[in-house]
């Protein structure tokens, strides 16, 4: 079976993001940039059904050349290929570009089944896996918890989580996208002869020109949003201890300051 | 000049650091409490090649190079002193024997065995009345026609309770004195080798330390490594690594316990600001900074030349004694920055305190170190 992983580099999640001085964007020096959480799911269960079924996990990754070393670390635990889609000209992408060009990469190569991780843990947008969904007019099931494929590797099953936490179990057929959340496996560490082995796997670079892409099609040029300034979300006031000794009148205080200072109730 | 580590090594270090930091860092204190290190430990770091770690692929082993092996003990120290030189004895003081040493015969017996970890080894060269001053064993192997017949009390065996396999030393031939000394490999279930007791001890407290003790006990005539009375060459040699391990260890420490202090000097607030707005404060860590900084160097720089297989006794010994004392100075400030709570156990730097004693003392003391360093530049 081909297995396909869509992976994205972001910053560690313990990164303190910084905006730089125009507020055009963060502040990347010193920035650690790690497999983004949730494709670490999605690149688990491609290895995972590899190893049950058979066939090739192609990992492909849109990004700055740094983003090879993201690639490097999925085939260390385990992909067989990377494809980096790599130009200058993508940079500023929103996700209905991103998703355009991974799709028009993605749709060169056989596939079964094309996983990715819920969102990205850096912008949070969640919209990645749907729009490829429409450009390769595939069927997708989001924040899966739980998949199952079928014994003719026909369809798979997914437990998904509902907007209200509600778990629904979808049934869709194959080739589809499936998009990670967390609980879905847990993803292994890296051995290292995976690591020595890594280095000599094919990392194909494809640019612009190799996509038959012109350059106002991508980019921030070819994107519908335009993120017009970054800030910081304002800091939390602490919290309010309100003190008493009887209940009644902590309570009392408590509903006063609901009503007319957060203004809630 | 360039310091810059390869691709390789530095996603080594990273893959150690995410192992090292998610997995055993929160149970390094369960296993000091417990004195143990359970076994499946053992088992998940085989599965992901760090109980073979330099061996060729042939078998089995990662096939990393002498400094990627070190990223990683530096890795592991930081969060797990007693486990990191549970493993630098096995890989670089038992593997490394029996592949430098070994004939081909005892390769394909013993290295795929102890790469996968279904063997652990341990090295015992310390007896009792023989610590520092090696050469003056009293542990006999008289060789009779095809075995060696071995009596005599080993001590401090790191891993001693938990290996299947010694690197052991003793005298084939006791006239000849340090000249006598050969190394034997000894399977753990030979009969009348009594393996004691787990010494209680004050740091690396997961870590398995045994005294041996051999009476009439009989080992295969084969089993000898490497070349008859020449033991004492191989201790020697396998000791370069052995401290440049201990150095890495003791920057992973060191390390481990600047950042503990750190982050607590951020926290703690005493007249109404942060301990790390004092100058008293800042000083201190800058000086911890500079240390272990040096000290990395100095481990990094005798790592090199052991990977271009330069000899390096010398720059190991400085890079062993170096990192160790600031390894204790940098957790005495640690604790100190601490105040009391670096005194109680729920804070890392007690243990990392602990921990970092026994660098100055295990694989040669800092005297001895200090002989190595001055005999070079007496030579
Ligand atoms: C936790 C732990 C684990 C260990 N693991 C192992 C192991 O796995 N295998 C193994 O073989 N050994 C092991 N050892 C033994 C260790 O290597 C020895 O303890 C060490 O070499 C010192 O020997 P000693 O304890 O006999 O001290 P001694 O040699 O008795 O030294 C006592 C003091 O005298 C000093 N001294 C001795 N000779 C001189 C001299 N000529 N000039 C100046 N000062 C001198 C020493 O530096 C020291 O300060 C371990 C020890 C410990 C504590």
């Amino acid at each position: 079976m081909n297995i396909v992983v869509c992976i994205k580099q972001v910053p560690d999640t313990e990164t303190k993001i910084q905006i730089n001085s125009d507020g055009s964007g963060i502040v990347t020096e010193g920035i650690k940039y790690v497999v983004n959480p949730y494709d670490e799911y999605a690149l688990e269960e491609g290895v995972r059904l590899k190893e049950k079924f058979g066939g090739e996990v192609t990992v492909i990754s849109l990004g700055p050349e740094r983003a090879k070393e993201a690639i490097r670390n999925c085939l260390a635990v385990g992909a067989d290929k990377g494809i980096h889609l790599n130009d200058p000209s993508f940079e500023g992408s929103d996700s209905y570009v991103t998703a355009k060009i991974l799709a028009k990469a993605i749709s060169e190569i056989p596939f079964d089944i094309i996983l990715t991780g819920k969102q990205g843990v850096d912008f949070d947008n969640s919209q990645v896996f749907a729009y490829l969904a429409n450009f390769l007019n595939l069927p997708f099931v989001s924040v899966v918890m739980d998949l199952e494929l079928s014994s003719d590797l026909k369809s798979v099953t997914a437990k998904r989580e509902g907007e209200g936490g509600e778990k629904e179990m979808i049934q869709i057929p194959l080739p589809a996208i499936i998009a990670a959340q967390k609980d879905l496996n847990q993803p292994r560490y890296a051995s290292l002869p995976g690591i020595m082995k890594a280095k000599k796997k094919e990392i194909k670079n494809l640019t612009l020109s190799d996509l038959d892409f012109s350059a106002d099609e991508v980019g921030e040029k070819g994107s519908r949003v335009k993120v017009k300034n970054y800030s910081l979300p304002p800091e939390r006031k602490a919290g309010q201890i309100i003190q008493g000794e009887d209940p009644t009148e902590v309570c009392e205080i408590l509903v006063k300051l609901l009503r007319e200072e957060a203004k809630i109730i | 000049m360039d310091f810059k580590l390869t691709e390789d090594q530095r996603m080594i270090k990273e893959e150690a650091k995410k192992f090292a930091q998610k997995r055993l860092a929160p149970l390094a204190q369960e296993f000091d409490e417990k004195e143990e290190i359970p076994k499946e430990i053992y088992k998940e770091l085989s599965e992901l090649g760090y109980m073979g770690m330099m061996l060729p692929e042939k078998y089995g082993g990662s096939n990393l190079d002498f400094i990627s092996y070190i990223l990683v003990m530096e890795e592991f120290a930081k969060a797990c002193a007693a486990l990191e030189i549970s493993l630098s004895v096995h890989n670089s003081l038992v593997c490394d024997a029996i592949f430098q040493f070994g004939t081909e015969k005892q390769k394909e017996k013993y290295l795929p065995k102890l790469a996968k970890g279904e063997w652990i080894g341990a090295y015992s060269l310390t007896e009792p009345s023989a610590g520092t001053d090696a050469g003056s064993l009293k542990t006999t192997a008289l060789l009779n026609k095809d075995y060696y017949l071995i009596n005599g009390t080993k001590s401090f065996v790191t891993n001693g309770g938990i290996a299947d396999l010694f690197v052991f030393f003793a005298l084939t031939n006791p006239e000849a004195k340090s000249k006598g000394i050969s190394c034997l490999l000894v399977e753990k279930n030979v009969e009348s080798l009594n393996i004691g007791a787990k010494e209680k001890k004050m740091g690396i407290r997961g870590s398995d330390t045994r005294e041996l003790s051999f009476e009439d006990c009989k080992i295969p005539k084969e089993n000898l490594l490497g070349e008859q009375n020449h033991g004492l060459r191989i201790a020697l040699t396998l000791l370069d690594s052995g401290r440049i391990g201990v150095g890495a260890q003791s920057v992973g420490i060191a390390q481990a316990a600047l950042d503990e202090a750190l982050e607590y000097s951020k926290q703690r607030v005493q007249f109404g600001q942060p301990i790390c707005n004092f100058q008293a404060i800042q000083f201190k860590l800058a000086d911890m900074a500079t240390q272990i900084d040096a000290a990395r160097l100095l481990v990094y720089r005798a790592a090199h030349l052991k990977s271009k297989n330069i000899r390096c006794s010398v720059e190991a010994s400085m890079a062993k004694v170096f990192a160790s004392e600031v390894a204790n100075m940098v957790v005495n400030e640690a604790v100190q920055i601490h105040g009391g709570y670096g005194y109680m156990k729920e804070y890392a730097v007690e243990r990392y305190f602990r921990d970092a004693r026994v660098t100055e003392i295990y694989e040669g003391t800092s005297e001895a170190q200090r002989i190595v360093i001055s005999k070079g530049l007496l030579k």
